[in-house]
């Protein structure tokens, strides 16, 4: 007999949507050429590439010639920041032959938020070793960067600010607007990652004043290795990759042709089924989190109550270790994550949790939740019936268990 | 069954049903250590009996845990390695004889083990000093180290040992 098995972890990865893979099918087989060759072969797969591109561009009102594709969002964040920072120092560079710059940090000042996915943390702290300035913004206790701590933090050096749209562990949204608006005034380039929101919720570059944003294609049921880096166009940057001067110059490599096809694909169908599918999410979403809170007695919600992501839950829950519930729901055939310590390679609780104020034993005992297309009412209804025992269990074994 | 998690199936067995877990009613000796690291506490309780030889022997032996699978499963494998056993042979258990009871850990979760021998040792502790007996040297060094772990972890969970130190008292 199978048993029964629950995918609650979407926003780790999604499997592939069946139109996916039958749309790069072709492209693996038939349609193999290098798009950079100029016979037939390669024309065909550079035109396929080019629809791609127009697809990916116009989810976010962005211009084809404004994508750059990569193999992930890893990829597209450290393009972003490294470029961006190398495309400064490089400037600055030039200026200072002719005239000498009594300022030797000019340009070198970067400003993130706390609650970033850790390519980015850990590219800034590299970035940092290497002689640039790193500002962390705080956040309120939903995980929101207040705009106004933007503006009052952004210096002439500044080059460049990076706040994430969504977080993929909380789920919170940013006033990506408003700090978009700040950072056009100030003259500063703005980027956001947008791993966990793109295809979800609305995202205009224009409207929204973004210069830069990363996106990746496993998380909206499209295949992994592939992501995509958005430049405004006039952008200044440095590519990390130098070779053939692929995707415009900024990401010499072969293109990975059927990835991209299932990129435009997933993308297509995400046009179509956005607005639906998450509406439907949010709706799930919530009887997920109701349903928690309700019946489980110390459990509390991490995150914005209202701006969220429509597929996230994220609770944390006295006196109980997250590594333990994880493996028990996994026993019980239902797969989540948690921030806890004891789940890292670190050994360290989520920087996000922390960041958002909760207290070394409370990011010890998160669980995230993430929906996806595949989701049912059923299913949440089995997690609902399922997780109780699976805490009371396991608050009887804590030494903490009692009020 | 599928491999869950990294680890054996001794260890999710351990986990799945841990053995003599609860509080213990009047101890003779408890243990409380945790891991100032990742967080994790592990609250051990003894009862000392003697064997027909008249030796003291841990009669009984329960664990209460806040951590990870590994954390239980280590907690569960030394009460049942320690239960029976005289004080002599039970200060001697070691995170090696814990490990390979469980038919291995991962290597990032070694501590757990070294953490569920700590407080075994830290409950014999407890039980020799509180009858004014002698300390052997080993268990004291122990002990030194134990506790300025203690110290961190202690502040960590300040609020939550508070509430539990008065439920033991009342």
């Amino acid at each position: 007999m199978k048993k029964k098995r629950v995918y609650l972890d979407y926003a780790a990865t999604t499997p592939v949507d069946p139109r996916v893979v039958r749309a790069m099918a072709p492209y693996f087989t038939d349609k193999f050429g290098n798009s950079m060759s100029l016979h037939s072969f390669g024309q065909e797969a550079k035109l396929a590439l080019e629809k791609s591109r127009e697809e990916v561009a116009s989810l976010i009102g962005a211009k084809a010639e404004e994508i750059v594709f990569t193999s992930s969002a890893t990829e597209s964040n450290n393009l972003a920041l490294k470029g961006i920072a190398f495309a400064a120092e490089a400037s600055a560079r030039r200026k200072k032959r002719f005239i000498s710059s009594p300022n030797k940090q000019k340009g070198k000042h970067i400003i993130i938020s706390p609650i970033e996915h850790p390519c980015i943390m850990e590219a800034s702290k590299w970035l940092a070793e290497q002689g640039f300035s790193i500002t962390k913004l705080p956040v309120n206790k939903y995980g929101q960067v207040d705009p106004k701590d933007i503006k009052k933090a952004i210096k002439k050096e500044t080059i460049l600010v990076s706040v994430l749209h969504a977080s993929n562990e909380i789920g919170t949204i940013q006033p990506v607007a408003a700090i978009g608006k700040i950072c056009r005034e100030k003259g500063v380039y703005f980027h956001t990652d947008a791993t966990q929101s793109f295809g979800k919720i609305p995202i205009d570059v224009n409207s929204m004043n973004i210069d830069l944003l990363s996106a990746s294609a496993h998380k909206l049921y499209g295949p992994k290795g592939v992501g995509c880096l958005f430049v405004r166009k006039g952008t200044k940057m440095t590519p990390l990759l130098h070779g053939g001067g692929q995707e415009a110059g900024l990401r010499s490599s072969t293109v990975n042709v059927p990835g991209i096809v299932g990129f435009g694909k997933a993308v297509e169908l995400a046009k179509k089924e956005m607005v639906k599918e998450s509406k439907c999410l949010a709706g799930l979403r919530d009887r997920l989190i109701n349903g928690i809170l309700g019946e489980i007695e110390g459990a509390h919600l991490n995150g914005h109550p209202k701006k969220r992501l429509p597929n996230n839950a994220n609770i944390w829950f006295e006196f109980v270790e997250g590594e333990s519930m994880v493996i028990q729901l996994d026993m019980a055939g239902i797969a989540a994550s948690t921030g806890s310590a004891c789940s890292s390679a670190k050994l360290e609780p989520s920087h996000v949790l922390l960041a958002i104020g909760l207290r070394h034993e409370q990011a010890h005992g998160s669980l995230r939740f993430s929906l996806g297309h595949w989701t049912t009412e059923k299913e949440i209804d089995y997690l609902l019936k399922v997780l109780p025992g699976i805490i009371k269990r396991l608050r009887e074994i804590s030494p903490f268990k009692k009020k | 069954m599928s491999q869950i998690g990294p680890y054996t199936k001794k260890v999710i067995e351990y986990f799945k049903k841990p053995r003599n877990y609860g509080r213990m009613k009047n101890p003779d000796g408890i243990g409380k250590v945790g891991n100032p690291v990742c967080g994790d506490v592990m609250w051990l309780y003894i009862k000392i009996g003697k064997d027909k030889k008249g030796r003291e022997i841990i009669k009984d032996i329960k664990f209460e845990t806040f951590g990870c699978v590994a954390a239980i499963a280590t907690s569960s494998v030394i009460t049942d390695l320690a239960k029976g056993k005289s004080l002599a042979e039970a200060m001697k258990i070691e995170r090696k004889e814990i490990v390979d009871s469980l038919g291995g850990l991962p290597p990032i979760k070694v501590h757990c083990s070294v953490l569920a021998a700590s407080a075994l040792s830290e409950a014999i502790y407890d039980y020799l000093k509180k009858n004014k007996r002698d300390v052997p040297a080993g268990l004291e060094k122990r002990h030194e180290l134990v506790e300025k772990e203690k110290k961190e972890i202690d502040e960590k969970y300040k609020e939550w040992i508070e509430i539990e130190e008065k439920m033991h008292q009342g």
